[in-house]
């Protein structure tokens, strides 16, 4: 089986304490760290866990700058056999509909029976699957929490729905899966394994390469577009207790007590 | 003018909560939209669903059918893009369906989509601006699409006010004629219950709920000390739960457990909106975080910032003493 997963490079959300920038207009981005989404991360394992069941390969591809080689790279030391990289400066200010059309591009290059996105990345918005399978003409599930290769050309699926349910679905080959959490427990990488991957070629893709229309994606192509970041101002938040340990918890203790939160 | 439909989800007829508040979603694009309620379904709930949103929209919109009967985002989404006009602006739910239907839909639909609205600006034109937040509700952003041509949004349950009043006197178009050929090749099969663990969080009081911030495995045991001391049982947050370290029963949030306690004690839990919309009836809520700007402190009553690995053996013991 040919499973093509598709990655993104984001800021940490454990590893960084995010500050605006001077403008306000959009985040500090010296120092942040960078890691590979953590949906994507789950969708690489399932795809490895996949194919050394069933045979096949890995691919794991990303829409990004030069830097965003590095997640590639750390998917590829987890056990992807391929990495590709689409890179274009008319790949800056994509929207999600832009990275679905840049990503299917990619699909159509090759032949890939099962395609896989994180459900969701950095900016919460849970898109890019669901918009590549419809360009695709592909069927989709999202919040795939479980996944059975069947004879016939089909999968068995279960998606992650309310109250911790779960919904399971029979979907034909080719599909576009996008991937929940705690599917699998991703594999650890160490040194040594990004080091054995160091030197492998990632082949980069431009535009003209895929084929793209450069006015058709990034800043231009795209419709929606993001104007700033804000802290959002939701009233008054919590009444912060403030002092040394001891007299936090004496004060914590008393509210406790008439909240009924001790018994 | 604007032409909004908003896509009613229903439970066997019983319309969920978000129906209501997409009424006031629609006011904020345009106070003057004509919005039309689209029902999908089957038989019996199909019409109940129907019926009820009458008193709230005056046009609603029935699409039945047999293979509608579950709500199968592959199979909606075909009689959708039969039945919308070219420049509708369609409201979905974020939530597990919108995600599986609405990026689908606007690809299909040649339109713009912006998904997990929090809040909306109005239409400039034929500018939508809309507020949506980013990197786990640490921040928020404005966000614009251009409508011209239609778009799709989906709004966060909850982040709008229900429509009260419900005299809308609407009618009940039926569609179904026109939702065209609804085979997919995503067929549903069933749906597995969640199992039911050797604690359940839903009957507890007082929660001491952990997140990210217990860091390890072994430090489960500190929030347990605390719990046994307070009386209180162990939650905790969805991280938790993908790494094992907990049962899926004690999980809180909307993918989880819905839970109604007096005091929600929330260590280490950043407070992403999912986990947030398992909690109900207003708890008395405390957060420990070390991470001063954590979204959870927007939240929740009384604040401390301090390592909850130090800080909840500390108040283990003072409250033992008690």
């Amino acid at each position: 089986m040919e499973i093509l997963v598709c990655v993104k490079r984001v800021p940490d959300t454990a590893e960084n304490e995010f500050e605006l920038n001077s403008e306000g207009n959009d985040l500090d981005r010296d120092d942040l760290v960078y890691s590979v989404n953590e949906w994507d991360n789950y969708a690489v394992e399932e795809a490895i866990q996949i194919v050394d069941k069933v045979g096949g390969n890995v691919t794991v591809v990303t829409v990004g700058d030069d830097e965003s080689e590095e997640v590639l790279r750390r998917e590829m030391a987890m056990g992807a056999n391929n990495g590709v990289l689409l890179s274009d400066d008319a790949f800056e200010g994509s929207d999600c509909r832009s990275i679905a059309a840049i990503l299917k591009a990619e699909v159509e290059s090759g032949a890939y029976d099962l395609i896989m996105t994180g459900a969701q990345a950095d900016d919460g918005a849970a898109e890019v699957g669901g918009m590549l399978a419809a360009m695709l003409d592909m069927p989709y599930a999202s919040l795939v929490n479980e996944i059975e290769i069947r004879d016939g050309g089909k999968i068995k699926a279960g998606r992650e729905i309310e109250g911790g349910n779960q919904e399971m679905n029979e979907i034909e080959l080719p599909c576009v899966l996008s991937i929940q959490t705690g599917i699998n427990e991703p594999r650890y990488v160490g040194i040594r394994g990004i080091r054995k991957v160091a030197k492998v070629e990632i082949p980069t893709k431009s535009a003209s390469d895929l084929g793209i229309e450069e006015n058709s994606v990034g800043e231009k192509g795209s419709k929606v577009k993001r104007l700033d970041y804000f802290v959002p101002d939701l009233g008054e938040g919590a009444e912060m207790l403030e002092g040394s340990t001891d007299e936090i918890i004496e004060k914590l203790i008393e509210k406790l007590k008439s909240k009924g939160g001790l018994g | 003018m604007a032409r909004i439909f908003a896509y009613i989800p229903h439970k066997e007829g019983a319309a969920e909560d978000v129906a209501y508040e997409y009424i006031t979603a629609a006011a904020k694009i345009d106070p003057n939209a004509q919005v039309t309620a689209i029902v999908t379904g089957h038989g019996d709930a199909l019409d109940k669903a129907a019926g009820e949103m009458t008193a709230y929209f005056k046009e609603v919109i029935k699409i039945g059918g047999e293979e509608l009967a579950y709500p199968n985002a592959e199979v909606i989404r075909k009689a959708l893009v039969n039945i919308l006009p070219a420049d509708a602006v369609f409201m979905g739910p974020h939530n597990t369906f919108g995600m599986d239907l609405a990026p689908g839909l606007s690809v299909k639909l040649d339109s713009p989509s912006v998904s997990d609205v929090v809040d909306i600006e109005g239409m400039d034109g034929s500018t939508l601006k809309v507020v949506r937040e980013v990197l786990g509700g640490q921040f928020s952003t404005h966000v614009t699409c251009d409508a011209a041509n239609g778009a799709v949004i989906t709004i966060r349950p909850g982040a709008f006010e229900p429509a009260e009043s419900g005299s809308a006197g609407g009618e009940v178009v039926d569609k179904s004629g026109d939702a065209g050929d609804l085979t997919a090749k995503r067929r549903f099969l069933e749906v597995l219950e969640a199992e039911i663990g050797e604690v359940d969080i839903t009957k507890s009081d007082v929660l001491v709920s952990v997140g990210r911030g217990i860091e390890e495995e072994e430090n489960i045991e500190i929030a347990q000390e605390l719990a046994e001391a307070m009386g209180a049982v162990v939650s905790c947050s969805r991280p938790i739960v993908d790494a094992h370290w907990l049962e899926k029963s004690r999980q809180v949030g909307t993918s989880g457990q819905t839970v109604k306690p007096k005091v929600y004690m929330a260590m280490g839990i950043s407070g992403s909106f999912q986990h947030m919309g398992g909690i109900k009836g207003k708890p008395f809520i405390v957060a420990v975080n070390k991470n001063p700007k954590a979204p959870i402190f927007q939240v929740a009553d009384v604040g401390i910032v301090e390592d909850i690995l130090e800080f909840m053996p500390e108040l283990a013991e003072k409250v033992k003493e008690l």
